[in-house]
């Protein structure tokens, strides 16, 4: 039973997390003013490197955002009880971590203030254009998932809801890989690789935050998560990760196998300087082997070990998608296939990237507006999962 | 309450201190299109208007566009519609509280002053 | 409400309708300064790079002072043409030529920009709506030629024909204010020794339309099938 002093303590803990995560997004704001008044000058992107830092946090929050989504599925979907009742947790996080990925990638536009035109002209064609819908449509399906969850006389409206998300879902990935697989011209985009990729990538990142959230509200309950559903949960990262691996792998390969992309493929495992050193250390290394090694080996895998490997799996996808994002802009693009190209605007040469600390507080704030969504909805609302005391599946 | 009243007279005053009309500096002035008062009204209707068309079909209006505007309402003392609190754009715009947006990309200096500027 | 409150209310309301509908009607007699362009005209040019002479950069400081670009060449600074010199890595032969946007007839940057502001004019030019630009730089992504700068820091005294704004990308417009008027684009008068043919490449009598038809030309990255307006010839 917690006791009153350590409910007071908690009570005020809560408030001061809610206000450094205030400070956070406010932080955010700060560079947002800043950029909107001297322009995209004071970020470290330029006409060769046109999307940065700020694209790495968006896409990542969005990625898992669906990612997550995943618990809530394999209950609704395959009906497994255990993850049945983590599905509102799920959902919630989703919908946070989407509203903190939009947050940024709005936020970062030239025009952020003309963001209305993006509703009132849309042209077909444009996968953005496409992802405003998908976007929106997943708030509001995944808002009704947990409106069917939550209010007991919705209950029998579960399953269809999350036949639903789980449709809209792929389809969100899809739209978020196509954004990069539709750009023809540039060796590192532009294959039919990226959605499935992609989709397979936010299993696991999303999974990956899910426990770090699950752990966190075990923690402040007081209560100790079962150890046969860490067990297999811990598992389904293991696969999940295995699997992203895989997705990575074959990219890269039939990178290296086309000859006109095998000087990019070089330049991001071999010769990049920085980018190499992400790839292999960030992301095989830190956010794939030593999360697997955590959780699979012998006399690993307890609730710590699955933590810092989440944590790794995280901090893996920051590093890969800094990797994909900007090492692939920073690869000159080949305008002139088979000659050597020199001028004033960067031909034929790697472009520098340094990235500003706007660029960071811009993505800060958007990991702060999820995260402060979250605790406040944890508070107000039941999200807690209540695992029946007999697991049937 | 009292505190209430004193803090609403306080904002009206300043808000009234805030909107007081300049006298407009109309530049060359005249009637062009059509008279003032329905210009008032109803300026921005023509320019968005012309400005779809120039852009997307070619159609320029010699007459009717943001050019043409400035060329007779700019200030002839500095050959701005924009530059000062009165400038012909800037005091009604501020007065009624709405943003001019045309001049985050448009110049608000008459073109022939411009060029004539620009020519060496 | 009274019958004559009924009557007042009315007499406001009908008022109210005109008044709102006014501006319309004078918008839709609005008399046109010309013809809308068609599709009839297709603009383009023929670059000839045997006479482009490597170092010389006429065409694009033309295209700096028309547009008022400020002629910088720093990561973040607007650049609508530029100078490449090219070696082919086999054979070691070296070639100097400008490259701006290749008016496309199936442009990228069109597929991609989700609020339309990108856009091909009917007669091949493509353009950026800037009043419809939120500044999402997906279509410099998307650009197979770089073709595209996004405007990074306030800007002031813009030629008065040239808008161009913070926040918004812009490119070569073809000098679409000129070509309006029946004039050539800048590069294409600036340019010493006339390697820069402009013309309407459907018009079969036109220059352009008969040099392209007799000589040996090329577009950029012809394979990705975007049928530039651009051509380049010894190549």
């Amino acid at each position: 039973m917690p006791t009153l002093t350590s409910l007071r303590f908690k009570n005020r803990l809560y408030y001061v997390l809610l206000g450094l995560g205030g400070i956070v997004a406010l932080a955010g704001m700060y560079a947002v003013h800043m950029m909107e008044h001297y322009g995209h000058i004071i970020t470290g992107m330029n006409n060769q490197i046109v999307w940065g830092i700020p694209h790495v946090f968006a896409i990542f929050l969005v990625v898992a955002a669906s990612g997550v989504l995943n618990v809530a599925s394999i209950g609704s979907v395959f009906g497994k009880a255990i993850y049945k009742a983590r599905a509102p947790l799920a959902s919630l996080l989703s919908i946070a971590m989407l509203a903190g990925g939009l947050f940024v990638l709005m936020l970062d536009l030239g025009r952020p203030d003309r963001i209305i035109v993006a509703a009132t002209h849309f042209n077909l064609t444009s996968v953005f254009a496409w992802n405003i819908v998908l976007y929106s449509g997943m708030f509001s399906l995944v808002a009704v998932y947990l409106w069917t969850m939550m209010e007991q006389r919705m209950n029998r409206w579960t399953t269809p809801a999350g036949f639903a998300v789980f449709a809209w879902r792929f389809i969100l990935t899809t739209g978020t890989g196509l954004i990069f697989a539709f750009l023809t011209a540039r060796q590192a985009y532009g294959s039919a690789m990226l959605p499935p990729m992609f989709i397979v990538l936010s299993f696991a990142w999303g999974l990956a935050v899910f426990h770090l959230v699950q752990t966190s509200i075990y923690a402040w309950n007081e209560k100790t998560l079962d150890p046969a559903i860490m067990g297999r949960k811990k598992n389904l990262l293991g696969v999940f990760i295995v699997a992203s691996l895989y997705m990575v792998a074959a990219y890269h390969f039939t990178n290296l196998y086309f000859a006109h992309k095998i000087g990019f493929e070089r330049f991001i495992l071999r010769d990049g300087d920085l980018y190499p050193a992400l790839f292999w250390g960030g992301y095989v290394v830190l956010g794939n082997l030593l999360p697997l090694l955590l959780i699979f080996l012998p006399g690993l895998g307890k609730t710590r070990c699955v933590i810092t490997a989440s944590m790794l799996v995280i901090l893996g996808g920051f590093a890969l998608l800094y990797v994909f994002i900007i090492g692939g802009q920073a690869y000159p693009l080949d305008i002139f296939p088979g000659y050597e190209a020199s001028s004033s605007f960067a031909d034929g040469q790697i472009n520098a990237y340094h990235p500003s600390l706007y660029e960071f507080m811009l993505g800060f704030a958007g990991l702060a507006i999820a995260f402060m969504i979250t605790t406040v909805s944890v508070r107000v609302l039941n999200f807690m999962p209540h695992d029946k005391p007999y697991i049937a599946d | 309450m009292k505190l209430i009243a004193i803090f609403l007279l306080c904002l009206c005053i300043s808000s009234a201190w805030g909107a007081t009309p300049y006298k407009l500096d109309i530049g060359r002035g005249g009637e062009c299109v059509k008279d003032p008062q329905w210009m008032r009204k109803n300026h921005m209707h023509l320019l968005r208007h012309q400005r779809d068309e120039a852009v997307h079909q070619g159609l320029r209006d010699d007459k009717i566009s943001l050019k043409n505007c400035i060329e007779c309402h700019a200030s002839l003392k500095d050959d701005s519609a924009i530059a000062r609190d009165d400038s012909f754009c800037v005091a009604c715009h501020r007065y009624e509280a709405v943003a001019t947006d045309c001049f985050e990309c448009h110049t608000g200096t008459r073109k022939s002053a411009w060029q004539k500027r620009n020519a060496k | 409400m009274t019958d004559v409150d009924r009557r007042g209310f009315l007499k406001t309301a009908m008022g109210a309708a005109v008044v709102s509908i006014a501006p319309g009607m004078f918008l839709f007699d609005m008399a046109h300064g010309g013809e809308a362009v068609s599709s009839r005209v297709r603009w383009g040019m023929l670059i000839d790079t045997a006479s482009c002479t490597p170092g010389c950069n006429e065409c694009v400081s033309a295209c700096s002072r028309e547009n008022g670009l400020s002629g910088g060449v720093a990561a973040t600074d607007s650049q609508w043409i530029r100078k490449i010199e090219i070696k082919d890595i086999s054979t070691g032969r070296a070639v100097s030529l400008p490259v701006m946007c290749q008016h496309c007839e199936h442009p990228p940057c069109v597929d991609v920009c989700p609020t339309a502001a990108s856009f091909k004019r009917a007669d091949g030019i493509v353009l950026v709506d800037r009043h419809l630009c939120i500044g999402c730089r997906y279509c410099m992504m998307a650009c197979p030629y770089k073709a595209r700068s996004f405007v990074h820091e306030p800007l002031q005294d813009q030629n008065p024909d040239v808008p161009r704004g913070k926040g918004t990308v812009e490119g070569c417009t073809l000098c679409v204010h000129r070509v309006d008027q029946g004039l050539k684009p800048a590069c294409t008068e600036a340019c010493p020794n006339q390697s820069i043919l402009f013309g309407d490449l459907n018009d079969k009598t036109s220059e352009i339309a008969i040099k392209v038809r007799t000589v040996a030309s090329t577009q950029v990255r012809a394979d990705l099938r975007l049928n530039p307006g651009i051509r380049y010839q010894g190549l």
